[in-house]
């Protein structure tokens, strides 16, 4: 009889277990297959922070040539859907205060008059404030519009435009060229975090765990066993979003893929450890999910992929470099943008072995405590 | 038929008087027929027993009389009152108990009361006196302030009750309230229903066991959803009127005998009492057969009352046989030792509360050794450490000689375990099942086939290979659950209150086979809230409040416990009594 602290049989019993656990438990089934194609479908057509398919309303007074040359600058500009005429000023605060446009340009009866005289007309713009990032960016957007026609009125005069902004790396601010990297990070995590953490809270619901814990298997084998599965699905769904940031969303991949292999197995690694101790700590799958929702959703919020981290305040910044998804978002980041050389990588590589390192260790702590 | 005799038996005047009319209730969740055709009346002023082993009906049955439930076919009135079309009226004239206590753990014993008041538009202020004699009633007053949640089991069941009296009803149902209550605590809740019915309050007590249907006057047996039987307990028993005997101390043999018995074609039921063993003929036979092997044996056969368990089983057309195919596969065990689990000073404490103290015995190869105690007497804690589910504050356990806290899994491997909830996994098949148990153990190539097959074939589980276990029937989930504790042949097997809830005739199928275990050598640790089941044992551990209190053969057990009013007591007498004096010696040295 084999008594020995470690056994391949044993392990290959509980491996073969936990896979089909995870593969027929329609709550884990869940977890590991709808996120990521909702997110992908969320992201690739809804997730986006440009603004686009507004309505805009303009109460014109002025039937001079420069009104109507900006009022069919409106019409012309892609993201406005429709330009809504109006023909007093109270129209025009209703249509905002109910929502059917997000901004509104009043222009005087003097607008075409004044510029005639050679000064600089003026119109009024009325945002919808409780859109207020939207409503921003599409006053920036009406500016622009505006400037140019500023300069077709003094087609001599320096156009003033005194900074030529650049964004390197994603020239034409491409959002999902952002947020599909960080993405893999924030899928990869969720998925590896609750998967594990239902494992032995699943098993405890059922009682087998005691049956488990009588059984000759060492905590080795049982944290293995629990970890593989996790490790596995956690991975592939990781590589899942990489290629379909690289096929479907085009986003260039410039940094090593071998190097963010790599990383992505530490990352899910260490989060597989914080959800065996989740896992170890709760009586009930309920309690489980519970736990792994607390710690997820602040260590997101937390990682930089929000707000960066530079932004926080110095102990949070501390908190973050502890955790796993912080160091990954950066790798992952870099890699695919920025071609981080190997060098950038191992500084965030080696945070990330030293987390795993310390969650697996705190794993085996907490499962084995179950034993006292 | 029988239920045709006791409405005969009934005057004519009672029914027009009682308390529940039950007339052709059907009721079917999706395919599964829960109850069918159901007619019965419940009177006031009695103690009504609702028997049968779980899935019988019992809970569906008490649903519909609360008017929680409508059923699909006939009508119920309680207290005049029809329970669908007069549905508020049956929460005024009913007091429910549910089966899971229905209490609110996070508050204290008063706010509870207070709560479960109001929620029937009582002021909790104005009826102080209510609260305390309630209070009184169910001995809870010095409790009033702790949370409901770290109550025992028993105290839970009493403030239920308290809780289920609150607006005095005329018809007060409750749902297995014997379950997870010790005896000590039991009879507090015999005393308390008594006390009601004597007042004019129809009481319907639903249970799976079978011992507490002679203590009701009457009785309702249902069996799949049927109704076996309705008529006072006495009546059925009756019909078994001399077909019970028992052999006198069979001693040793015992295991043998009852084999023997159950082999025998004109005998029905048997199960081992003490030291000895106790049998019920078939219908019509002759006791020449049971009296040539008494003979044998060089025994005493003697006649002895029937049981209501006797005459349960009897319409379900009799016990299995007595032979344990799995034990006859089985090799003999052989061990180093003549003992197979030991402990000694064995003490587990929880931060200030002390769970086990010095707990010392020794167990040979091949006993049958039962774990008793009231809730919460450290039996649980014990046996976990006696199978290395917990590690002990101080003291030692060791199973076939292996040091369980150093040699962990040796020990382990040579221990198999089988707990109440069956610890199968659900999502797995039965095959898998049977895999992983052999994995798990180590067991590889052809020795893994070979016992898998074995176990198939022993436990006869080839049909249900692809299904779950939860879609097996409740015999079979047991054998699958046998045959995974039992894959590695371990010497020693523990089993956790291994037939908790299961009906009669499966739990005799279960101890064929842990008799025929016990006599191939394999020695079985057993827990049990049964205390029929404890007159399996060879020896009984008897614990209270953390401490060894008596351990023994139950026949000296029940015989310490002898006095004038109980000349001859039941092994629930015996654990009364050894609780109840050893809670006088504490008081006495403290």
């Amino acid at each position: 009889m084999l008594t020995s602290a470690f056994s391949f049989t044993r392990l290959r019993a509980q491996f073969i277990k936990e896979v089909l656990s995870v593969l027929r438990d329609p709550r884990s089934r869940m977890v590991v297959f709808v996120p990521p194609i909702l997110q992908l479908l969320v992201f690739a057509f809804a997730a986006t922070l440009e603004v686009r398919n507004v309505d805009i309303a303009v109460y014109n007074q002025d039937a001079g040539r420069w009104s109507h040359e900006l009022v069919q600058r409106l019409d012309s500009a892609r993201f406005i859907t429709h330009v809504r005429h109006v023909d007093s000023q109270r129209q025009l605060h209703e249509m905002i205060d109910r929502g059917e446009v997000i901004a509104a340009l009043a222009i005087p009866v003097d607008f075409s008059r004044t510029i005639a005289a050679g000064d600089s007309g003026r119109a009024q713009v009325l945002v919808d404030g409780r859109r207020s990032n939207s409503g921003q960016i599409t006053v920036a957007y009406l500016s622009t519009i505006a400037a140019d026609v500023g300069a077709e009125v003094v087609p001599d005069a320096q156009a003033p435009t005194p900074v030529v902004v650049r964004h390197w790396f994603n020239p034409n601010l491409v959002y999902r060229w952002f947020i599909v990297p960080g993405l893999t990070g924030i899928l990869a995590l969720f998925s590896a975090l609750l998967i594990t953490s239902l494992s032995i809270a699943r098993e405890r619901e059922l009682g087998t765990f005691d049956q488990l814990l009588v059984s000759p298997t060492s905590t080795p084998e049982i944290i293995i066993s629990k970890s593989l599965p996790a490790l596995a699905i956690g991975t592939l769904l990781g590589l899942f979003m990489i290629s379909a940031g690289v096929f479907l969303f085009g986003i260039p991949f410039t940094g090593s893929f071998a190097l963010l292999l790599a990383s992505l197995v530490l990352f899910i690694a260490s989060v597989v450890g914080i959800g065996l101790m989740i896992s170890a700590v709760s009586m009930t799958q309920q309690q489980a999910i519970l736990g792994a929702f607390a710690i997820g959703v602040p260590a997101v919020l937390m990682s930089g992929f929000a707000t960066p981290v530079e932004n926080m305040p110095l102990v949070l910044q501390w908190l973050a470099q502890a955790i796993p998804l912080t160091h990954f978002l950066i790798i992952v980041e870099g890699s695919f943008l920025k071609a981080m050389p190997p060098g950038e990588v191992l500084s965030s590589l080696w945070p990330l072995a030293v987390i795993a390192l310390a969650s697996m260790t705190m794993a085996s702590f907490f499962v084995r405590g179950r034993l006292q | 038929m029988q239920a045709d005799t006791a409405m005969a038996a009934t005057p004519a005047s009672a029914v027009a008087a009682a308390a529940v009319v039950i007339e052709g209730v059907d009721k079917h969740f999706g395919k599964v027929q829960a109850l069918r055709s159901l007619s019965a009346h419940i009177h006031y002023g009695r103690l009504t027993g609702l028997v049968g082993p779980d899935g019988a009906g019992k809970t569906t049955l008490m649903r519909i009389l609360t008017g929680l439930l409508v059923p699909n076919a006939g009508r119920v009135t309680l207290a005049g009152y029809d329970v669908v079309k007069d549905n508020d009226a049956i929460h005024v004239a009913s007091g429910y108990m549910p089966q899971r206590f229905g209490l609110y753990e996070d508050l204290s014993v008063m706010e509870n009361m207070r709560l479960y008041a109001q929620l029937r538009g009582m002021d909790a202020d104005r009826n102080a006196d209510l609260f305390a004699e309630l209070l009184d009633f169910t001995r809870l007053g010095p409790f009033t302030k702790r949370l409901a949640g770290k109550l025992s089991g028993g105290m839970k069941q009493k403030l239920g009750l308290a809780c289920a009296l609150m607006a005095r009803p005329k018809v007060l149902l409750l749902d297995e309230p014997g379950v997870g209550v010790d005896p000590v605590s039991r009879q507090d809740l015999w005393r308390m229903v008594q006390a009601l019915t004597d007042e004019g309050m129809a009481v319907v007590w639903s249970t799976a066991y079978l011992d507490e249907a002679e203590r009701c006057e009457s009785v309702l047996l249902l069996n799949q959803g049927q109704l076996l039987f309705d008529g006072p307990p006495q009546q059925l028993t009756a019909q078994l009127e001399g077909r019970s005997f028992r052999l006198e101390n069979v001693g040793a043999e015992r295991r043998a005998v009852l084999t023997e018995a159950l082999d025998l074609e004109s005998v029905s039921d048997g199960v081992i009492q003490g030291a000895g063993v106790r049998v019920v003929l078939r219908d019509g036979a002759q006791a020449s057969q049971i009296q040539a092997l008494a003979d044998r044996a060089r025994v005493a056969l003697a006649p002895v009352p029937a049981r209501f368990e006797d005459a349960f089983i009897d319409l379900l057309g009799g016990g299995p046989g007595g032979t344990s195919t799995l034990a006859e596969r089985l090799p003999p065990v052989e061990l180093g030792s003549d003992i197979a689990v030991s402990c000694r000073n064995l003490t587990k404490r929880f931060g200030e509360f002390t769970a086990t103290d010095q707990v010392s015995f020794e167990v040979r190869k091949g006993e049958i050794f039962g774990l008793l105690g009231p809730n919460g007497a450290g039996k649980s804690t014990t046996f976990k450490m006696l199978c290395g589910l917990l590690k002990p504050t101080a003291g030692e356990a060791h199973v076939v000689g292996h040091d369980l806290r150093r040699a962990t899994g040796a020990a382990k491997s040579r221990l198999g375990y089988m707990a109440q909830k069956f610890s199968l996994y659900g999502l797995l098949s039965v095959q898998q099942n049977l895999e992983f148990s052999a994995g798990v153990y180590g067991l590889e190539g052809n020795t893994r086939r070979e016992r898998i097959a074995e176990m198939i074939e022993t436990f006869d589980l080839s049909e249900w290979l692809s299904a779950t276990p939860d879609s097996l029937p409740l015999g079979h989930k047991q054998r699958l659950a046998l045959a995974c504790s039992l894959m590695h042949r371990p010497p020693v097997l523990f089993l956790d209150e291994p037939t908790s809830g299961v009906d009669p005739i499966t739990r005799r199928e279960f101890w064929t086979h842990i008799n025929g275990l016990a006599r191939k050598g394999v020695t079985i640790m057993v827990t049990t809230h049964f205390m029929d089941e404890a007159e399996y044992c060879d020896r009984v551990a008897m614990l209270s409040r953390a401490r060894l209190i008596a351990l023994d053969t139950p026949d000296a057990l029940k015989r310490a416990a002898a006095n004038a009013e109980h000349p001859d007591p039941t092994m629930e007498d015996a654990f009364i009594h050894l609780v109840e004096s050893a809670d006088r010696e504490m008081e006495a040295a403290a």
